[in-house]
């Protein structure tokens, strides 16, 4: 890869309107040296997952405050491989209980970000995450 | 088969995910690009291509959402390329053009991409030809593309795009402003947007006048550049703008558009040469730069870049030069 960019989809979904964390997030992963596209305030699972596809993006990360997270994400990953975009890597964050987190993991979304996270973190993470799976790629071909 | 050409197959039997794959192996410079564009070059050629450049905030994005409303309404498909930004210090890029066209996503009949201007200065990304030929051959009918839209000096769009909208908005300085070099000799047709606003009427009079002192030294038949007034937040004046593209879709028609495309193309080689030719040779050149000497202030940094030039070029700059003398 020449010159290949981490593609990172930042997206709101659901009907809360507070979109604070998810631009100051963008901000952060945009100063890491990531491509982020950011849609707005409430997505549908569809519209997100269709974005997703067009933009090609390597990963999507989800900011929730409603506490629709538990039906709202798992319909995210559903969209997204029903168009054939299940490699995509999924994260996410807001007010999101420990035991919720864990049960969202078992559907794909590995690591989840709660209140009082370090921006550089998440930023870090996604990095470390697509160093490996590159690697991976170039491994395997 | 090979990626490339399973990639080519899916791409032209209509899969949307196999187009944005190809698009990002265009921006990345990934070697399995050339061969896909040689798989579906032979489509390539049938959308026209609008280019949209204007300063921020001139309304680019709010304008290209309402002329894929109208495009779509009399049932032409419509991809879209929407440019960014990248910050010189991170490489990073925040992408937020498709807020303004959210209403679209849902619609299969269009298409989006944002993509960053990475290390690119004209208005447009690298990459952004390689897009358009790729959603040009994906069967668009027409493709719009958005530029960055920071300065006046956004000439990428012209090689780009068949024809190219700027966009102004009133309060943004004086008639001057808008005679400067570069407004004008892009546009082929100017867009004064956000016509409700007080001084539109104003901004329309300075560009008219602009237009025609441009037009008097201009030979017969020539394209003479329209100053069209919408305002894309109340969706009005959409229907003209896009009446003055399908005017000058046909007068290119009439006129010389296999010859405009032509030099298009040549322009589009010569970038992909120089592109190349950059990156072999600085790979294969190593330290030539001579810094220490530079530093030292015995050579400038023309010196040095003679001898470089020498080095590479050898007998075939020699001959050039006797060529010329």
């Amino acid at each position: 890869m020449a010159d290949r960019k981490i593609r990172v989809l930042v997206a709101k979904p659901g009907l809360d309107g507070h979109d604070r964390g998810a631009k100051t997030i963008a901000a952060v992963l945009r100063d890491n040296g990531m491509e982020v596209i950011y849609t707005g305030l409430h997505q549908t699972p569809e519209m997100i997952a269709e974005t997703a596809l067009q933009e090609d993006v390597d990963v999507v990360g989800l900011s929730i405050l409603s506490g629709a997270h538990m039906t709202l994400f798992p319909r995210v990953k559903a969209a997204l491989e029903e168009r054939g975009m299940g490699h995509v890597l999924l994260t996410g964050g807001g007010i999101i209980s420990k035991e919720d987190m864990a049960s969202l993991a078992d559907v794909g979304f590995v690591k989840l970000f709660g209140p009082g996270t370090r921006t550089d973190d998440i930023a870090e993470w996604i990095q470390t995450a697509m160093e490996a799976r590159w690697k991976n790629e170039e491994v395997s071909g | 088969m090979d990626a490339s050409g399973e990639m080519a197959a899916r791409l032209l039997s209509g899969d949307r995910a196999a187009l944005a794959r190809v698009i990002s192996w265009a921006e990345n410079a990934d070697a399995r690009y050339p061969a896909v564009l040689s798989a579906i070059y032979p489509r390539v050629g049938h959308a026209w291509r609008i280019g949209i450049t204007g300063p921020p905030g001139a309304g680019k994005s709010t304008l290209t959402n309402e002329l894929v409303a109208t495009l779509r309404k009399r049932d032409e498909t419509v991809g879209i390329l929407a440019i960014d930004p990248s910050s010189p210090f991170s490489g990073g890029a925040l992408l937020g053009d498709r807020i303004r066209m959210e209403e679209r996503t849902a619609d299969t009949g269009v298409f989006i991409r944002s993509m960053a201007s990475r290390k690119s200065h004209g208005g447009l990304a690298r990459a952004a030809s390689d897009a358009c030929d790729v959603m040009d051959a994906f069967g668009f009918s027409s493709i719009l593309m958005e530029t960055v839209g920071v300065g006046q000096s956004e000439y990428d769009v012209v090689a780009a795009a068949d024809t190219v909208l700027v966009v102004l908005c009133p309060g943004a300085g004086d008639g001057i402003q808008a005679m400067k070099a570069g407004i004008l000799e892009v546009a082929d047709v100017l867009v004064v947007n956000k016509s409700d606003l007080p001084d539109a009427d104003r901004l329309m009079m300075d560009l008219e006048d602009a237009v025609r002192m441009r037009t008097v030294r201009q030979e017969e038949g020539g394209w003479v550049v329209p100053v069209v007034a919408c305002s894309a937040r109340d969706e009005t004046g959409i229907d003209d703008v896009i009446a003055a593209v399908d005017a000058h879709r046909s007068w290119q028609e009439a006129a010389d558009l296999a010859g405009t495309r032509r030099a298009k193309r040549v322009a589009q080689v010569r970038r992909v040469v120089g592109e190349r030719l950059e990156e072999e040779l600085w790979g294969r050149l190593g330290n030539t730069d001579r810094a220490e000497a530079l530093l030292g202030n015995s050579v400038t940094p023309y010196d040095v870049a003679e001898d470089i030039l020498t080095s590479v070029l050898g007998s075939a700059r020699d001959a050039a030069q006797a060529d010329e003398v």
